[in-house]
């Protein structure tokens, strides 16, 4: 397909047909246009440049550009030591900074080979499944403003603004946390803080509601986005698709089950895959509904949480923090499930040295992106956007 | 500007008295030997719309999506923030003009000034109140209709003299689309125009004049009437590329469409063309089908309210509160709804609002020959 969409022939029109298919008529066609999109386009989130070939509004072929916000993670993480990478890791994923935290700290603990306690585990699940919703929320968000409906928009960052108040209450920070350490977390939550997320999760609930008779229920919208940026299970799985994603294409992938890290395999919640009556599987819908039914699952977690997280007076969270973290030498691989996919770091010890020799990390963004080119041939422009909105890259994860 | 002195002696309508008093008293006003009056008549509406469109349009805008979306919108100019569009012109006016070095400089100059125009030509025949009127054509309606398709060529010369992928792309949608929208508008308009047999506009707001206010207007003098004012306001927000049609300025598509390389008061232009269409096919509407400048009030027994809710002053404010309402529901639905892609925009005008629009036409004029 994709030596077809590259034919230096100007007469060919490529036209999806589902599945993955295309048609590839030769007549009817105009000359090629190429068209840049982005890095200041408002609708690539961020700095993602796609050089389209259009044949008028149809595009045959999207290349996307990345490099825009490479911040040299990797180098950078070899130079200073293991606590002093999670700062760097905020900045990747920006709108899920804990959950990047929690992958990163995973990698290491499971290097390291050290026990957490159970009241940070459950801190750590808290924090970033509320992180969860935020970032679900602004995908959402954006995704309405991507097809043109603004006011869902204003109304997910409304809602994400209670979520920030208390993500900084409880870090100080309001988007790039470092609340999540190795060992630990930074500081204990806040007294109160229970309470209060108990009122959110009972606000948020009908918003929700709202937000699916306002966005996901409205006629034009399912217009725009059943059957559009088809995926089939086996082509999502090959290009390594994870998280909402692959699940969109209907494959039940979750790290939170498969792995079951933290104390995930004690907490009662479903993975979201859609059933295919309301979408087609695998379209830019089916990705928008696990998103939107994904909120509800988080909101169980974080009721459970709250309910079996262990009361301790005077806890400190700093504990387990080793106090110079020297890994004997070796490699390790740790993963968690990201708002986004699977966020992986492979870390490579000397053991001699208190900084990583090697951090590399698996980026969700970058790999479900990897797929835009075959996702966009023979697109019209306004479906392309589609596309781009419902793969909800952070060119921040994709660049790093 | 007496309408009655137009028309021949036979033309089987009562004028109303006020309407010629009024006209006529102002119309003979004369100062220092200039015709003052003449001037005050066509002046009424167009310096009501520059106002209109400039200031509460915008703010009007700005504040019905925020209370939509549960924010405040501008509060810092003035009270509630009503000097915020005066200060955005004023900022606007500071802006420097800037005409990229390839674009075709003709075209992009001239582009936004054809749009004003043609947005601001159709007011001339707009009826605000028995008194006021630019112009009243016999032939008003088939002019306003006509005069609007001024704007296509605008938007063609903006989008094609930016040298601008993206403008380009907007100006061949917005072409199509409003090339497209004008057939099930005229049609629905002409049905409009069957129930009156007049095309002139002063005559609408007549014919719909009675005891019984909005039981005389011919949305509800037709059983099918609904039919064509439904396909008119839909065919009208396309018309004026309002949500959920404005694919042609589709910000998150196409950057800003066939405005993208506008800055300044060339953007400002362009903005006002914009709200100035907004409120003449508001207009239009409520002139053909809900009785324009008459009062929506019935007389109910011995309360005349609509005898002391009609005359030249509550005429104004009877249509232009009548085109604030559509405009507030063409806000409202921007605000809602997202947007149509370009194949769905003209699935729907050719397949769903034509055959309608020709349904309705045909119904009505069996209707008006046979029934009434």
């Amino acid at each position: 397909m994709q030596e077809l969409g590259k034919s230096e022939q100007s007469s060919l029109r490529v036209t999806p047909q589902g599945k993955g298919r295309v048609l590839i008529e030769k007549d009817l066609s105009s000359e090629e246009m190429v068209l840049n999109m982005g890095p200041q386009h408002p609708s690539t989130h961020g700095v993602l440049r796609l050089e389209c070939k259009t044949d008028g509004e149809v595009v045959i072929e999207a290349e996307p550009y990345l490099g825009y916000l490479h911040r040299c993670f990797e180098k950078y993480a070899e130079t200073v030591d293991y606590p002093g990478v999670v700062p760097f890791v905020d900045r990747m994923d920006y709108l899920a900074s804990m959950n990047n935290d929690l992958a990163y700290c995973i990698a290491v603990e499971k290097l390291l080979d050290i026990e957490i306690p159970r009241r940070v585990e459950f801190i750590r699940v808290l924090v970033s499944e509320l992180n969860r919703i935020a970032s679900h929320l602004v995908a959402i968000g954006t995704y309405a403003i991507d097809l043109g409906a603004f006011t869902p928009f204003l109304f997910c960052f409304r809602d994400r603004e209670h979520l920030l108040g208390l993500l900084e209450w409880a870090s100080g920070a309001r988007m790039l946390y470092n609340y999540i350490l190795i060992g630990g977390v930074a500081e204990d939550l806040p007294k109160g803080f229970i309470e209060r997320t108990r009122e959110f999760v009972s606000y948020f609930r009908p918003k929700a509601v709202e937000l699916q008779k306002l966005l996901t229920e409205n006629e034009i919208f399912v217009k725009r986005t059943r059957g559009v940026g088809m995926m089939p299970a086996d082509v999502a799985i090959n290009y390594g698709w994870s998280g909402p994603m692959l699940r969109g294409s209907g494959v039940e992938w979750d790290l939170r089950k498969i792995d079951g890290y933290s104390v995930y395999p004690e907490l009662d919640f479903s993975v979201c895959v859609p059933d295919g009556k309301f979408s087609d599987i695998g379209d830019s819908l089916s990705r928008h509904l696990v998103r939107a039914m994904e909120m509800e699952e988080s909101l169980k977690i974080i009721e459970q949480c709250l309910d079996m997280m262990p009361g301790e007076e005077g806890f400190n969270p700093r504990a387990a923090i080793p106090k110079r973290i020297r890994p004997k030498a070796g490699e390790v691989y740790g993963r968690a499930e990201n708002p986004r996919g699977e966020l992986g770091f492979y870390i490579q010890s000397d053991g001699k040295s208190t900084s990583p020799l090697r951090c590399k990390a698996r980026s969700s963004c970058f790999v479900n992106l990897s797929a835009m080119k075959e996702l966009s041939m023979g697109q019209l422009i306004p479906d392309l956007v589609a596309i781009i909105g419902s793969i909800d890259i952070v060119l921040g994860e994709v660049d790093r | 500007m007496n309408t009655g002195a137009l028309l021949p002696n036979s033309f089987p309508f009562v004028m109303s008295t006020s309407l010629n008093a009024w006209s006529d008293a102002l119309s003979e006003l004369y100062l220092f030997g200039l015709p003052l009056g003449l001037v005050i008549i066509a002046a009424v509406p167009l310096v009501f719309i520059a106002l209109y469109a400039l200031t509460y349009g915008v703010y009007g805008e700005r504040k019905i999506s925020a209370f939509m979306q549960d924010r405040l919108g501008p509060m810092e100019v003035g009270a509630w923030g009503i000097l915020q569009t005066l200060a955005d012109i004023l900022k606007l006016l500071q802006k420097e003009d800037i005409v990229n070095k390839s674009a075709d400089k003709f075209l992009f100059v001239i582009g936004p000034g054809v749009l004003f125009v043609g947005s601001f030509l159709a007011f001339a025949v707009l009826p605000f109140g028995p008194a006021f009127i630019g112009a009243d054509l016999n032939v008003g309606l088939f002019y306003a209709i006509g005069i609007v398709a001024l704007e296509v060529v605008g938007i063609l010369a903006a989008g094609w003299g930016s040298n601008n992928k993206w403008a380009l792309y907007g100006a061949i949608r917005s072409v199509a689309q409003i090339v497209s929208y004008e057939i099930p508008a005229a049609i629905a308009i002409l049905c409009g125009a069957m129930m009156a047999g007049t095309l002139s506009m002063q005559q609408f707001n007549l014919l719909q004049e009675g005891p019984y206010g909005f039981l005389h207007f011919f949305l509800f003098q037709n059983p099918i009437a609904w039919l064509p004012f439904i396909i008119y306001f839909i065919a009208s927000l396309a018309e004026t590329n309002r949500a959920p049609f404005d694919i042609p300025e589709a910000e998150s598509e196409l950057v800003a469409g066939y405005f993208t390389e506008y800055t300044g008061m060339k953007f400002a232009v362009i903005f006002l063309a914009e709200y100035g269409s907004m409120f003449m096919v508001s207009a239009i509407i409520s002139i053909v089908f809900l009785g324009g400048w008459n009062s929506p009030l019935p007389n109910v027994g011995s309360l005349a309210l609509n005898d002391w809710t009609n005359g030249p002053v509550w005429g104004a404010f009877w249509i232009i509160m009548k085109g604030f309402f559509f405009i507030f529901i063409q806000m409202w639905l921007r605000w809602t709804l997202p947007r149509l892609r370009v194949d769905q925009l003209m699935h729907l005008c050719w397949k769903v609002l034509t055959p309608f629009a020709f349904v309705a036409f045909v119904l009505i004029a069996v209707w008006e020959i046979y029934v009434k």
